[in-house]
Protein backbone atom coordinates (compact mmCIF):
# COMPACT_ATOMS: atom_id res chain seq x y z
CA UNK A 1 0.00 0.00 0.00
CA UNK A 2 1.59 3.26 -1.07
CA UNK A 3 0.96 5.52 1.97
CA UNK A 4 3.68 7.87 2.27
CA UNK A 5 3.25 11.28 4.33
CA UNK A 6 4.60 13.88 2.24
CA UNK A 7 6.52 17.38 3.85
CA UNK A 8 7.02 20.16 1.76
CA UNK A 9 7.54 18.11 -1.07
CA UNK A 10 9.42 15.37 0.35
CA UNK A 11 8.11 11.88 0.53
CA UNK A 12 8.28 9.63 3.57
CA UNK A 13 7.45 6.05 4.29
CA UNK A 14 7.75 6.30 8.30
CA UNK A 15 5.09 8.69 10.16
CA UNK A 16 7.09 8.41 13.18
CA UNK A 17 9.45 11.48 14.04
CA UNK A 18 11.84 10.92 16.64
CA UNK A 19 13.82 13.47 19.06
CA UNK A 20 17.17 12.72 19.99
CA UNK A 21 17.51 14.42 23.32
CA UNK A 22 18.08 12.78 27.04
CA UNK A 23 19.49 9.26 25.65
CA UNK A 24 21.88 7.68 27.43
CA UNK A 25 24.48 7.58 24.97
CA UNK A 26 25.19 8.16 21.16
CA UNK A 27 25.01 4.45 20.70
CA UNK A 28 21.94 3.94 22.53
CA UNK A 29 20.65 7.18 20.38
CA UNK A 30 21.06 5.21 16.87
CA UNK A 31 19.76 1.85 18.33
CA UNK A 32 16.61 3.78 19.29
CA UNK A 33 16.16 5.68 15.85
CA UNK A 34 17.13 2.54 13.85
CA UNK A 35 13.88 0.16 15.84
CA UNK A 36 11.73 2.82 15.33
CA UNK A 37 12.40 2.99 11.40
CA UNK A 38 11.86 7.32 12.23
CA UNK A 39 13.65 8.80 8.85
CA UNK A 40 13.42 12.11 10.20
CA UNK A 41 15.38 12.73 13.42
CA UNK A 42 14.95 16.31 15.50
CA UNK A 43 18.24 18.00 17.21
CA UNK A 44 18.69 21.09 19.09
CA UNK A 45 21.46 23.81 18.05
CA UNK A 46 23.37 24.86 20.85
CA UNK A 47 26.96 26.49 21.26
CA UNK A 48 29.96 24.63 20.66
CA UNK A 49 32.32 23.61 24.22
CA UNK A 50 35.19 25.98 22.90
CA UNK A 51 38.89 24.34 24.31
CA UNK A 52 37.18 21.09 25.27
CA UNK A 53 37.90 17.76 23.93
CA UNK A 54 37.58 18.76 20.11
CA UNK A 55 37.92 15.16 19.07
CA UNK A 56 34.47 14.33 21.22
CA UNK A 57 32.13 12.87 18.63
CA UNK A 58 29.59 14.56 16.40
CA UNK A 59 25.63 13.81 16.56
CA UNK A 60 25.53 14.19 12.66
CA UNK A 61 28.20 11.26 12.95
CA UNK A 62 26.38 9.12 14.33
CA UNK A 63 22.87 10.69 12.31
CA UNK A 64 24.52 10.84 8.91
CA UNK A 65 21.90 13.79 7.10
CA UNK A 66 22.33 11.04 3.95
CA UNK A 67 20.55 8.37 6.27
CA UNK A 68 18.43 10.84 8.28
CA UNK A 69 16.34 13.73 7.40
CA UNK A 70 18.25 16.27 9.91
CA UNK A 71 15.32 18.32 11.59
CA UNK A 72 16.59 21.33 13.84
CA UNK A 73 14.38 22.55 16.59
CA UNK A 74 14.24 25.85 18.27
CA UNK A 75 13.52 24.04 21.86
CA UNK A 76 14.51 26.32 24.55
CA UNK A 77 13.75 29.59 22.18
CA UNK A 78 11.69 31.94 24.23
CA UNK A 79 11.29 34.67 21.49
CA UNK A 80 11.03 34.82 17.85
CA UNK A 81 14.20 36.54 17.08
CA UNK A 82 15.84 33.64 19.30
CA UNK A 83 14.24 31.14 16.92
CA UNK A 84 14.72 32.66 13.69
CA UNK A 85 18.61 33.13 14.54
CA UNK A 86 18.76 29.73 16.05
CA UNK A 87 17.63 28.26 12.34
CA UNK A 88 19.51 30.26 10.76
CA UNK A 89 22.59 28.79 11.99
CA UNK A 90 21.15 25.39 11.62
CA UNK A 91 20.61 26.20 8.25
CA UNK A 92 23.93 27.22 7.48
CA UNK A 93 24.94 23.91 9.63
CA UNK A 94 23.30 21.41 7.62
CA UNK A 95 23.96 22.87 4.00
CA UNK A 96 21.10 24.74 3.67
CA UNK A 97 18.46 22.47 4.15
CA UNK A 98 15.31 24.36 4.90
CA UNK A 99 12.85 21.92 6.72
CA UNK A 100 13.04 22.81 10.58
CA UNK A 101 11.05 22.78 13.37
CA UNK A 102 10.09 26.33 15.07
CA UNK A 103 9.18 25.33 18.63
CA UNK A 104 8.98 28.98 20.89
CA UNK A 105 7.84 28.51 24.34
CA UNK A 106 5.99 30.66 26.88
CA UNK A 107 7.12 29.05 30.22
CA UNK A 108 9.96 27.12 31.73
CA UNK A 109 7.56 24.80 34.07
CA UNK A 110 5.09 24.08 31.32
CA UNK A 111 6.84 24.64 28.47
CA UNK A 112 3.85 25.55 26.23
CA UNK A 113 4.08 27.65 23.22
CA UNK A 114 3.72 31.05 23.14
CA UNK A 115 1.88 31.20 20.04
CA UNK A 116 2.03 35.24 19.47
CA UNK A 117 5.97 34.99 19.18
CA UNK A 118 5.77 31.33 17.44
CA UNK A 119 3.50 33.18 14.74
CA UNK A 120 5.80 35.93 14.33
CA UNK A 121 8.75 33.32 13.82
CA UNK A 122 6.90 31.38 11.62
CA UNK A 123 6.21 34.39 9.18
CA UNK A 124 9.49 35.45 9.01
CA UNK A 125 10.77 31.83 8.52
CA UNK A 126 8.62 31.26 5.38
CA UNK A 127 9.05 34.60 4.21
CA UNK A 128 13.12 33.70 4.21
CA UNK A 129 12.64 30.34 2.50
CA UNK A 130 12.68 27.58 5.37
CA UNK A 131 9.92 25.02 5.37
CA UNK A 132 8.61 25.48 8.51
CA UNK A 133 7.34 22.33 10.97
CA UNK A 134 5.06 24.41 14.27
CA UNK A 135 4.83 23.45 17.37
CA UNK A 136 1.65 24.83 18.64
CA UNK A 137 -1.26 24.72 21.00
CA UNK A 138 -3.90 22.39 19.98
CA UNK A 139 -6.03 25.68 18.82
CA UNK A 140 -7.69 25.48 15.80
CA UNK A 141 -7.49 29.04 15.37
CA UNK A 142 -3.37 29.02 15.54
CA UNK A 143 -3.04 26.27 13.56
CA UNK A 144 -5.09 27.63 10.74
CA UNK A 145 -2.99 30.77 10.86
CA UNK A 146 -0.04 29.08 10.90
CA UNK A 147 -1.12 27.65 7.85
CA UNK A 148 -1.84 30.66 6.19
CA UNK A 149 1.43 32.29 6.71
CA UNK A 150 2.86 28.73 4.86
CA UNK A 151 4.13 26.49 7.45
CA UNK A 152 4.81 23.30 5.84
CA UNK A 153 3.34 21.04 8.73
CA UNK A 154 1.50 21.89 12.16
CA UNK A 155 2.33 19.95 15.25
CA UNK A 156 0.24 20.46 17.85
CA UNK A 157 0.56 19.09 21.66
CA UNK A 158 -1.16 16.26 22.59
CA UNK A 159 -0.50 17.18 26.54
CA UNK A 160 2.76 18.94 27.77
CA UNK A 161 5.92 18.50 26.40
CA UNK A 162 7.39 15.89 28.78
CA UNK A 163 4.56 15.02 30.55
CA UNK A 164 3.50 11.37 28.83
CA UNK A 165 -0.06 12.67 29.72
CA UNK A 166 -1.20 10.66 26.44
CA UNK A 167 -3.82 12.97 24.12
CA UNK A 168 -5.76 15.34 26.34
CA UNK A 169 -8.18 16.87 23.58
CA UNK A 170 -8.49 14.71 21.06
CA UNK A 171 -11.56 17.12 19.82
CA UNK A 172 -9.43 19.58 19.47
CA UNK A 173 -7.08 17.58 17.42
CA UNK A 174 -9.89 16.35 14.96
CA UNK A 175 -10.82 20.43 14.44
CA UNK A 176 -7.41 20.74 13.40
CA UNK A 177 -6.84 17.62 11.09
CA UNK A 178 -10.34 18.14 9.56
CA UNK A 179 -9.54 21.78 8.58
CA UNK A 180 -5.49 21.18 8.16
CA UNK A 181 -4.39 20.80 4.27
CA UNK A 182 -0.71 20.58 5.40
CA UNK A 183 0.17 17.79 7.47
CA UNK A 184 -1.01 17.49 11.01
CA UNK A 185 2.09 15.66 13.63
CA UNK A 186 0.81 15.36 17.02
CA UNK A 187 4.21 16.50 19.23
CA UNK A 188 4.41 15.91 22.73
CA UNK A 189 2.69 14.29 25.13
CA UNK A 190 2.26 10.62 24.05
CA UNK A 191 3.23 8.57 27.08
CA UNK A 192 3.26 4.76 25.10
CA UNK A 193 2.59 2.94 22.11
CA UNK A 194 -1.47 3.34 22.95
CA UNK A 195 -1.40 6.81 22.59
CA UNK A 196 0.64 6.91 19.52
CA UNK A 197 -2.28 4.69 18.18
CA UNK A 198 -5.07 7.02 19.32
CA UNK A 199 -3.13 10.11 17.55
CA UNK A 200 -2.87 8.45 14.52
CA UNK A 201 -6.37 6.46 14.65
CA UNK A 202 -7.65 10.51 14.94
CA UNK A 203 -6.13 10.75 10.99
CA UNK A 204 -2.80 12.44 12.13
CA UNK A 205 -0.43 12.13 9.69
CA UNK A 206 2.34 11.40 11.88
CA UNK A 207 3.49 11.73 15.82
CA UNK A 208 6.78 13.41 16.81
CA UNK A 209 8.20 11.91 19.94
CA UNK A 210 11.07 11.86 22.16
CA UNK A 211 10.96 11.35 26.45
CA UNK A 212 8.34 8.47 25.73
CA UNK A 213 11.47 6.64 24.17
CA UNK A 214 14.79 8.06 25.63
CA UNK A 215 12.69 7.52 29.07
CA UNK A 216 11.32 4.37 29.03
CA UNK A 217 12.79 1.46 31.03
CA UNK A 218 13.94 0.11 27.77
CA UNK A 219 14.21 2.72 24.64
CA UNK A 220 15.28 0.30 21.80
CA UNK A 221 12.06 -1.57 23.00
CA UNK A 222 10.07 1.05 23.40
CA UNK A 223 11.19 2.98 19.83
CA UNK A 224 10.08 -0.48 18.07
CA UNK A 225 6.76 -0.49 20.40
CA UNK A 226 5.73 3.17 18.63
CA UNK A 227 6.89 2.11 15.64
CA UNK A 228 3.91 -0.76 15.44
CA UNK A 229 1.66 1.70 17.69
CA UNK A 230 2.24 4.42 15.26
CA UNK A 231 1.63 1.87 12.24
CA UNK A 232 -1.46 0.47 13.96
CA UNK A 233 -3.14 3.28 14.04
CA UNK A 234 -2.38 4.46 10.68
CA UNK A 235 -3.73 1.39 9.21
CA UNK A 236 -6.55 1.27 11.84
CA UNK A 237 -7.64 5.04 10.25
CA UNK A 238 -7.54 3.60 6.67
CA UNK A 239 -9.70 1.09 7.71
CA UNK A 240 -12.34 2.78 8.92
CA UNK A 241 -13.26 1.48 12.46
CA UNK A 242 -16.99 -0.46 12.78
CA UNK A 243 -19.88 2.24 14.79
CA UNK A 244 -20.26 2.63 17.68
CA UNK A 245 -23.05 0.72 19.61
CA UNK A 246 -24.24 0.61 23.25
CA UNK A 247 -24.99 -3.28 22.94
CA UNK A 248 -24.62 -5.58 20.29
CA UNK A 249 -27.76 -6.47 18.20
CA UNK A 250 -25.96 -9.20 16.21
CA UNK A 251 -23.96 -11.38 17.49
CA UNK A 252 -20.70 -12.56 15.34
CA UNK A 253 -22.07 -16.20 15.08
CA UNK A 254 -24.75 -17.41 13.19
CA UNK A 255 -27.65 -16.94 15.00
CA UNK A 256 -29.15 -20.85 13.61
CA UNK A 257 -28.04 -24.20 13.46
CA UNK A 258 -27.59 -24.33 17.39
CA UNK A 259 -27.29 -27.88 18.65
CA UNK A 260 -30.02 -29.04 20.74
CA UNK A 261 -32.87 -27.21 19.84
CA UNK B 1 45.14 42.80 20.42
CA UNK B 2 41.01 42.65 19.99
CA UNK B 3 38.48 41.58 22.19
CA UNK B 4 35.43 39.48 21.26
CA UNK B 5 32.96 37.87 23.02
CA UNK B 6 32.77 34.17 21.74
CA UNK B 7 29.67 31.87 22.83
CA UNK B 8 29.33 34.36 25.56
CA UNK B 9 33.20 34.27 26.58
CA UNK B 10 35.16 37.69 26.51
CA UNK B 11 38.35 36.63 25.02
CA UNK B 12 41.21 38.43 23.97
CA UNK B 13 43.07 37.77 20.37
CA UNK B 14 45.86 38.54 18.40
CA UNK B 15 44.99 40.28 15.63
CA UNK B 16 44.53 40.29 12.30
CA UNK B 17 42.62 36.86 12.56
CA UNK B 18 39.79 35.24 10.55
CA UNK B 19 37.28 33.26 11.34
CA UNK B 20 38.96 30.45 9.93
CA UNK B 21 42.19 31.08 11.92
CA UNK B 22 39.98 31.16 15.26
CA UNK B 23 38.33 27.80 14.22
CA UNK B 24 41.45 26.66 13.72
CA UNK B 25 42.93 27.94 16.73
CA UNK B 26 40.44 26.55 18.96
CA UNK B 27 40.60 22.85 17.36
CA UNK B 28 37.53 23.64 15.34
CA UNK B 29 38.64 23.63 11.83
CA UNK B 30 36.47 21.11 9.56
CA UNK B 31 34.02 20.66 12.20
CA UNK B 32 30.39 20.39 11.37
CA UNK B 33 29.19 24.08 13.06
CA UNK B 34 27.79 27.22 11.70
CA UNK B 35 29.05 30.62 12.64
CA UNK B 36 27.35 33.96 13.30
CA UNK B 37 28.65 37.38 13.73
CA UNK B 38 26.98 39.85 14.93
CA UNK B 39 23.67 38.62 14.58
CA UNK B 40 24.85 37.42 10.90
CA UNK B 41 25.89 34.26 9.40
CA UNK B 42 29.00 33.36 8.33
CA UNK B 43 28.91 31.34 5.36
CA UNK B 44 31.40 28.20 5.36
CA UNK B 45 32.72 29.87 1.98
CA UNK B 46 33.70 32.75 3.55
CA UNK B 47 35.59 31.88 7.05
CA UNK B 48 39.04 32.79 5.53
CA UNK B 49 37.67 36.08 4.37
CA UNK B 50 36.04 37.62 7.47
CA UNK B 51 37.99 38.89 9.86
CA UNK B 52 37.37 39.80 13.41
CA UNK B 53 37.27 42.84 14.94
CA UNK B 54 37.61 43.99 18.45
CA UNK B 55 33.98 43.81 19.92
CA UNK B 56 32.66 41.34 17.99
CA UNK B 57 30.27 39.06 19.55
CA UNK B 58 30.46 35.33 18.13
CA UNK B 59 28.41 32.34 18.07
CA UNK B 60 29.28 29.05 17.52
CA UNK B 61 26.62 26.08 17.54
CA UNK B 62 27.18 22.38 16.76
CA UNK B 63 23.54 19.82 16.58
CA UNK B 64 23.35 18.25 19.97
CA UNK B 65 20.59 15.51 20.90
CA UNK B 66 17.27 17.23 21.54
CA UNK B 67 13.63 16.99 20.96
Amino acid sequence: MNDALVIAGKTYASRLLVGTGKYKDFDETRAAMDASGCEIVTVAIRRTNIGQDANEPNLLDVLPPDRFTILPNTAGCYTADDAVRTLRLARELLDGHPLCKLEVLGDPDTLFPNMPETLKAAETLVKDGFDVMVYCSDDPIQARMLEDIGCAAVMPLASLIGSGMGILNPWNLKLIIEQSKVPVIVDAGVGTASDAAIAMELGCDGVLMNTAIAKAQNPILMASAMKKGVEAGREAFLAGRMPRKTYAATPSSPTGGLIGG
Amino acid sequence: MISVHINGQLETLNAPLSVADLLQSKGLAGKRLAVERNGQIVPRGVHADTALADGDTLEIVVAVGGG
